[in-house]
């Protein structure tokens, strides 16, 4: 929106009220000792308090240019590249190529161990001695598989490979190095070293470094919403020395190698035999958009997959759930149950072999000798040994899908379908940010059914970073008026007037009159001069960047600010009411509106924030000609290094308004300001020169510089930001502890806010015993511990004690607090496993001033001592390690970038989000994949079984009487869809009633769905119903002229239905679907086997056909079924009456609901 | 006015702007995981009808089947023991494996009731494992059905093709081992007609054996397996071929041998002579004739019946014994103070 207003081009609004210094040109000035030449390089810093992200972020600049760095000559590729050792612009995100794909696709593929499985089995069957089946059924299952993931994968390197080519030629216009012209090239033809234009709206190709701009100054904006997902402009700049470089004039460009630090750039440019030195500012990187700026021309320095874009886009994380590592125990077990069967039926055949080893020479069916009389030998026959030793490899063939290949597919599938559901969920769709949920990972969704911790982030996560000034203490008294009054007070606010329109901020702050009436009538006081340089301070101590927005009012203009950090941005709006509106930004001055009157403040330099000094300052040369600095920072790091001599009452009365606004959990900054003398100024400004034109180790220099003059400063006040809860949170954490859910949070606040914090969020609640752990020596910190141990003990003893005695429930709910530094000394001590034992028996954790790699050690203590599955939510670059660490990350795409997000499994809008998705989607998912895995072991294993039974009655020779057709279909044609479905869309409770009661989320987290003793149950049940399935029919027909083919096709046509039937029963809910995947499939088969049956060429021609129409068959199968789930729906009816679990009694809940109540113990036997 | 005209127009415009762009998902019933569904549970009601249902409707047809296998009359004779003259009990493989031997046997069985036409002659064979994987695979079904394929003798190794590399028609164990004993029957010396028609398939006859294939070099290697095959008849009027080429699901097993279309009237004497000439003295195979009626539920075979009787009393019994736990035990559906975390409140923490 705002970047359809016009842009703050510097020429067309010029001030009125500062006539001169904007149009003198820096070039002009350069030789002249004017503070408008110094040349400081302006990095993009942001403050915002809590996040230590900054440090990281800012790592790559400070480091040193090493020896190995890149040289570009700037419009010389040959030159730039003489070896061709970079990459052309052409990027190729595609795996896999025409001739590559299938060897690449197949070496990937066979990365499971299962895959091997199969294959291994699939070779055997090759040998002519093992062949048990057919060539073509013995391959036609792995086949298949890797067909279908092939296809698929096929499928997406193709969208790739269309996405990279309408990348790659696009257009864009490149300076012919030897006449100067600019011609259209396409992207993939840019080389480095080449200069290129680009123009308003469009796409950077490459990364590359800024010459020119079409602004005299050399300003470009741009998005980087591609980048980092922040849609704020922002502004990059050309070096002086280069703005009016012509084509020929040489120029060398010295940079570090390519790396993903997209907010880090360290380079030096060589003109005209001047070193210049280039930071993060001076570069626009691939992907980003050009904005107000007509065009920009620039060199690229890294191209196609070393731009810094390309190195940050990795592939979604691969994490495996905790399902899947649980079925690999079951897989085991039937591994074992596979061997022992192939080893009963090999030893059993060994047996009968040597018991008929005379008859055999003669027995028609066996023929051992060979009787054509040109050799005299065995014919087929290696000796008992080795029969043996052959019949159990062929066992171990026929018996292969006792491991279930299709599940891996299945599983695949059913999590496909419920991503598409949990995307798709109007409830997880976040209308502020306009973003639906995302899976990235699509292999952990059951996960989120199991979740035991919830680590979050506070600041963007639990609030939404949206900051708002609230209050603010200058000269110790305290001004928070503004949240009392009323509305009327809006004609206060403060509009700047320029060429006859009316200029208003564009978020404009409530006001307290006191304060507005202080700085308006009294300015002459001690206190108005005070309030006077706050103000000025707020105004001028930031990076933000005014932009002008054209409202339907043509004689109105919006002002807003555009920057990084959200707390500077409240600041500026706060300064901006009360009549200091910065309205314009340039690389050297700004222009503030103080109280309706225009002044140009230069702007000599920045120190920026880092995380080690907690401050920023500016340093400003006032329309007066003074030099000031202004510096804000955290109230620790500010008043120890304040002027000694100040007015201590005031210093006092700072710090108890500090502490009354943060124990309302609003964040607080204390804002400072020293004059500089003339010769302070000079010291400083060298320093500061050589600091910032410094080649090795710049950062550090600059903050040396920085600590040096931030010092002695006045405390001109404090200001107190409000960081408004997101929508639903208290709810959100109520009922996740319902569910058993515990959640800590994890912050870099400060613990006062932190703790304020938790109250608002209902984290903490009143009843609450809190155990504060903040000490800042080890021993303290070990004595505090120790005293935490024993108290917590204590408390929970206590409240065992009294529930036994008075059966009321009077449990002491406990929080754990802990401050960063105390973190420090117990993380990586013995102290963690003390630090443990009370966090878990805490109903809350809260630990403050973290650090992001103490996050991620957080989780890591928890992760690493239990089995309980852990969950950590953030939104900044700063919980990227805790995302990572944690079984399931969560990133929220709200305000602070998209690091967090790139590092997440699944990604969403909302903090309150999590209840629906854990508690509804989690748990279907949870009950759906923990159901079908149980399922499909079930259902190979009891193929398998009828398959072995019926070896034993076939001299253990391994013969099938379902043909080998039946059995390959029998996993992905008849019985596959149906669980697919049940996978898919089986809910075994509404969302209504899931959210109404948390606690049922608790079967999860108690692995109530899958464990051990229901994997042994479900094979008993097997071995029963296999046992029904094999001799019912058996016994039936014995004494009868049935053959193999008819007897087979009727225990192939039985299994499935019942298998099918064992499925309907155990369904929670039948929509249509359901119907028709079941019925359907059950169709399908018969359909299947009338077509095996009609071919000619195999032996079981027309059986189906001859057995389908005696009674018999009808009968059998019948009486299979009834026999068959008998015991199943005894267990069934009785748990569910008897011992019914929450979910039976929901379940009866929600079905008669409008009896409920009402019934009478007759009513129980009759269906409402 | 203008001010207050002006922006309604850009809001709307705005509105339906951001409407194109919302990636809202649509509501609907699918993607909102909200289709109609019927979700049955196991309520008493439910459980107890379900038992007595199943239990009302097998008795009768356990009872139905009962009654039609009771119908059935049979006799069985098992010969491959009687057959042999006495002086051979000892060594019966070399009196079988001979062919100076008199294989001929004679025997009278008696009618134990009426036996209506038509009667069904089967042999019976036993321990013979026509389901051995040596065995099912040894037959070649392009070979059997189509002149053309003469030469194609895969997988019928080693009665594939005879010493000189000729193929053997029908090539494969299977057929080389067709069964070779026949019997005949006279009721006081007259003799019965036995029809060996259609004693086959009719989809074997036209499908899977051709017409125009004829029997070739066929049993005439080093050992004979059984009946040797009449040259001039095509495989599909070789019905006995056909009949044990449908090998058997189990190693006991019977095959049509043919049908007596006379009725056989109570304690009638019948002498049968047998040509006990099939070998399975090798392996304790056992042989035996058998003459049968039959009836829809196919031969005398009481199993199923049972099974039926057995599930359907134990339902009843289990729906008595349900309502009995039902009434001791009584629990309202769907009472939340049966909830877990309501029964012990502190129990979660």
């Amino acid at each position: 929106m705002a970047l359809q207003g016009s842009p703050t081009l510097p020429q067309q609004e010029e001030p009125p009220s500062v006539p001169s210094s904007s149009h003198r040109r820096h070039r002009s000035s350069r030789y002249q000792f004017s503070l408008d030449s110094i040349n400081f390089n302006f990095p993009i810093p942001f403050l915002r308090h809590g996040s230590h992200a900054e440090s990281e972020r800012f790592a790559g600049s400070q480091r040193e240019l090493d020896s190995d760095c890149r040289h570009v000559i700037v419009g010389d590729t040959d030159g730039s590249d003489p070896h061709l050792e970079f990459p052309g612009n052409a990027v190729r995100t595609a795996k896999y190529s025409l001739l590559t794909f299938l060897p690449r696709n197949l070496f990937e593929q066979f990365h499971r161990v299962s895959y091997i499985y199969f294959l291994a089995i699939a070779v055997l069957n090759q040998l002519p001695q093992l062949a048990v089946f057919g060539r073509g059924a013995s391959i036609l299952p792995l086949a298949f598989v890797l067909v279908v993931t092939a296809a698929k994968d096929a499928y997406e390197d193709w969208r790739r490979h269309r996405s990279d080519r309408i990348e790659n030629n696009r257009p864009v216009s490149v300076q012919d190095p030897c006449t100067a012209q600019f011609c259209s090239k396409r992207w993939k033809d840019v080389r480095v070293g080449d200069v290129l234009k680009v123009s308003e709206d469009e796409t950077i190709p490459c990364d590359m470094v800024i010459l020119s701009t079409s602004d005299p100054s050399g300003v470009a904006y741009v998005q980087t919403i591609n980048l980092d997902g922040e849609s704020n402009l922002k502004i990059r700049y050309a070096k002086q020395e280069t703005m009016s470089r012509l084509a020929s004039d040489k120029c060398v460009i010295r940079c570090e190698e390519p790396n993903r630090n997209i907010y880090g750039f360290l380079a030096n440019m060589e003109v005209d035999g001047k070193r210049v030195s280039l930071g993060p500012s001076n570069i626009i990187l691939r992907g980003c958009e050009l904005k107000n700026t007509a065009w920009v021309m620039g060199v690229a320095v890294y191209t196609a997959n070393e731009t810094k874009v390309m190195l940050n886009s990795s592939d979604a994380p691969s994490k495996r759930s905790r399902l899947e590592t649980q079925m690999n125990r079951e897989t085991l077990l039937l591994s074992a149950i596979l061997m022992a069967l192939c080893s009963v039926v090999s030893i059993c055949s060994g047996i009968w072999l040597g018991n008929h080893v005379d008859g055999l020479e003669l027995a028609q069916f066996f023929r051992k000798r060979d009787y054509s009389g040109r050799v005299d030998k065995n014919f087929n026959y290696y000796g008992i040994g080795l029969q043996v030793f052959f019949t159990f490899l062929m066992s171990a063939i026929v018996f292969q899908i006792m491991i279930p290949i299709s599940l891996y597919i299945s599983m695949e599938m059913v999590r496909l379908g419920q991503s598409y559901f949990m995307t798709w969920d109007s409830n997880l769709f976040d209308e502020s940010s306009n973003s639906r949920f995302q899976c990235r990972a699509l292999n952990i969704n059951e996960d989120l059914g199991q979740i035991k911790y919830v680590f979050s982030d506070k600041t963007g996560t639990l609030t939404e970073n949206k900051m708002e000034f609230r209050c603010t203490s200058i000269w110790g008294i305290d001004y928070s008026g503004g949240n009392a009054s009323s509305e009327d007070n809006n004609e206060l606010h403060y509009t700047v007037v320029c060429n006859d329109q009316i200029w208003k901020p564009k978020a404009p702050v409530k006001t307290d009159p006191d304060l507005v009436k202080l700085l308006r009538n009294e300015s002459d006081t001690e206190h108005g001069r005070q309030a006077h340089e706050f103000f000025l301070a707020l105004a001028c101590c930031n990076t933000m960047i005014p932009q002008v927005v054209e409202t339907s009012d043509p004689n109105e203009r919006l002002i807003d600010y555009q920057g990084e950090s959200p707390d500077e941005q409240a600041l500026v709006y706060a300064a901006a009411s009360y009549g200091f509106v910065l309205v314009e930004r340039t690389p050297g001055h700004i222009i503030v509106d103080v109280l309706g009157e225009k002044q140009r403040f230069d702007v000599l330099g920045l120190h920026e924030f880092d995380s080690d000094r907690k401050r920023m300052s500016v340093i400003i040369r006032c329309p007066d000609n003074t030099v000031k600095l202004f510096v804000k920072g955290a109230d620790t790091s500010m008043f120890s290094v304040a002027q000694k001599s100040m007015n201590l009452q005031v210093i006092d009365a700072t710090k108890i308004n500090l502490q009354a606004y943060s124990s309302l959990g609003l964040r607080t900054l204390v804002i400072g300001v020293r004059k500089l003398s003339r010769n302070e100024f000079k010291a400083w400004h060298s320093a500061y020169e050589n600091a910032s034109t410094a080649l090795i180790g710049r950062g550090r220099l600059l903050r040396a510089v920085a600590i040096d003059f931030e010092r002695n400063f006045d405390i001109l006040g404090a200001s107190a930001i409000e960081d408004k809860l997101q929508q639903g949170v208290p709810e959100a954490i109520e009922s996740m502890r319902k569910a058993g859910i515990r959640v800590w949070v994890l912050t870099g606040d400060k613990q006062e806010t932190a703790i304020s914090i938790g109250y608002s969020c209902k984290l903490l609640t009143s009843e609450m015993t809190q155990i504060v752990i903040n000490s800042n020596s080890r021993e303290t910190c070990k004595k505090s511990l120790h005293d935490a141990v024993a108290m917590s003990c204590n408390l929970a003893e206590m409240s065992t004690e009294s529930r036994l005695s008075s059966s009321v429930s009077s449990r002491v709910p406990m929080a754990l607090i802990v401050d960063g530094s105390s973190l420090v000394y117990m993380l990586e001590t013995e102290l963690q496993e003390e630090l443990y034992k009370v966090a878990t028996i805490c109903d809350v954790v809260l630990c403050c001033r973290v650090a992001p790699l103490q996050k991620a050690g957080i989780v890591a203590l928890i992760k690493d001592r239990t089995d309980d599955l852990t969950l950590a939510i953030g939104d900044g670059a700063n919980d990227v390690s805790m995302i990572q660490m944690a079984d399931v990350g969560i990133g929220l795409s709200g305000q602070e970038g998209r690091q967090a997000v790139l590092a997440s499994d699944f990604a969403m809008g909302q903090f309150r989000f999590l209840v629906p998705l854990l508690l509804v989607h989690g748990h279907w998912n949870y009950q759906r994949m923990a159901y079908m895995i149980l399922y499909n072991f079930y259902r190979n294993a009891v193929f398998v079984f009828i398959l072995f039974w019926y070896v034993l009655y076939a001299a253990y020779s391994l013969t099938t009487a379902v043909t080998e057709w039946s059995s390959v279909f029998y996993s992905i044609i008849y019985t596959a869809l149906p669980t697919i479905v049940v996978g898919i869309f089986d809910k075994d409770l509404s969302r209504k009633t899931l959210l109404k009661y948390p606690q049922l989320y608790r079967s999860g987290q108690m692995n109530q769905r899958y464990n051990l003793k229901l994997f042994n149950i479900t094979m008993i049940d097997t071995v029963w119903q296999s046992v029904v399935i094999f001799f019912i029919p058996c016994v039936a027909y014995a004494h009868s002229t049935i053959d193999d083919s008819s007897l087979g096709d009727l225990w192939t046509f039985v299994v499935v239905v019942l298998v099918n039937i064992h499925l309907a029963m155990d369904v929670f809910q039948w929509n249509w679907i359901t119907h028709a995947s079941i019925w359907g499939c059950i169709a399908a088969t018969l359909i299947c086997e009338i077509i095996i049956d009609s071919m000619w060429f195999l032996p079981g021609n027309w059986a189906i056909f001859n057995v389908m129409g005696t009674g018999l068959f009808w009968l059998c199968i019948l009486g299979v079924l009834a026999a068959g789930m008998l015991p199943r729906f005894v267990m069934k009816a009785l748990i569910q009456h008897f011992m019914p679990n929450d979910i039976q009694i929901a379940r009866e809940l929600e079905k008669f609901r409008n009896v409920n109540g009402v019934s009478t113990s007759i009513s129980r036997f009759s269906q409402p | 006015m203008s001010p207050k005209a002006d922006p309604a127009p850009e809001g709307d415009a705005g509105v339906v702007e951001r409407r194109k762009k919302s990636k809202k998902p649509k509501y609907s019933r699918f993607t909102q995981q909200e289709l109609p569904a019927c979700k049955p549970l196991l309520t008493p009601t439910i459980v107890i009808s379900t038992f007595s249902l199943i239990g009302i409707l097998f008795i009768p047809i356990g009872l139905a089947s009962l009654s039609a296998s009771d119908i059935v009359v049979e006799i069985v004779y098992r010969y491959d023991t009687e057959c042999i003259p006495q002086q051979s009990q000892n060594d019966k493989l070399a009196f079988i494996q001979s062919s100076e031997t008199d294989k001929t046997c004679l025997t009278t069985l008696t009618v134990p009731k009426n036996m209506k036409a038509p009667v069904y002659i089967y042999y019976e064979l036993d321990n013979f494992y026509q389901n051995h994987r040596r065995y099912v695979k040894s037959r070649n079904d392009k070979q059997l059905r189509s002149k053309a394929y003469e030469q194609e003798t895969t997988n019928c190794a080693p009665e594939a093709t005879t010493a000189n590399g000729s193929p053997i028609v029908p090539c494969g164990l299977i057929a080389w081992s067709l069964f070779n004993d026949t019997y005949s029957f006279a009721i006081q010396n007259k003799v019965i007609e036995v029809n060996k028609k259609n004693i086959a398939w009719p989809s074997d006859k036209n499908n899977k054996f051709g017409s125009d294939v004829y029997p070739k070099n066929f049993q005439q290697g080093a050992l004979i397996g059984g009946a040797k095959l009449n040259e001039s008849i095509p495989l599909s009027e070789q019905e006995d071929l056909i009949v044990w080429m449908r090998t058997a699901a189990l190693p006991q097993f019977r095959k049509l041998y043919g049908r007596i279309e006379t009725d056989l009237a109570a304690n009638e004497q019948i002498s049968v002579t047998i040509e006990n000439n099939y070998n399975t003295y090798s392996f304790d195979g056992e042989k035996k004739l058998v003459l049968s009626t039959t009836s829809w539920i196919g031969g005398k075979n009481d199993f199923l019946g049972v099974a039926y009787l057995t599930v359907g009393s134990l339902c009843l019994f289990l729906a008595l014994a349900f309502i009995v736990l039902y009434l001791l035990k009584p629990r309202t559906l769907g009472d939340p103070s049966y909830l877990s975390w309501n029964r012990n409140p502190d129990g979660h923490q």
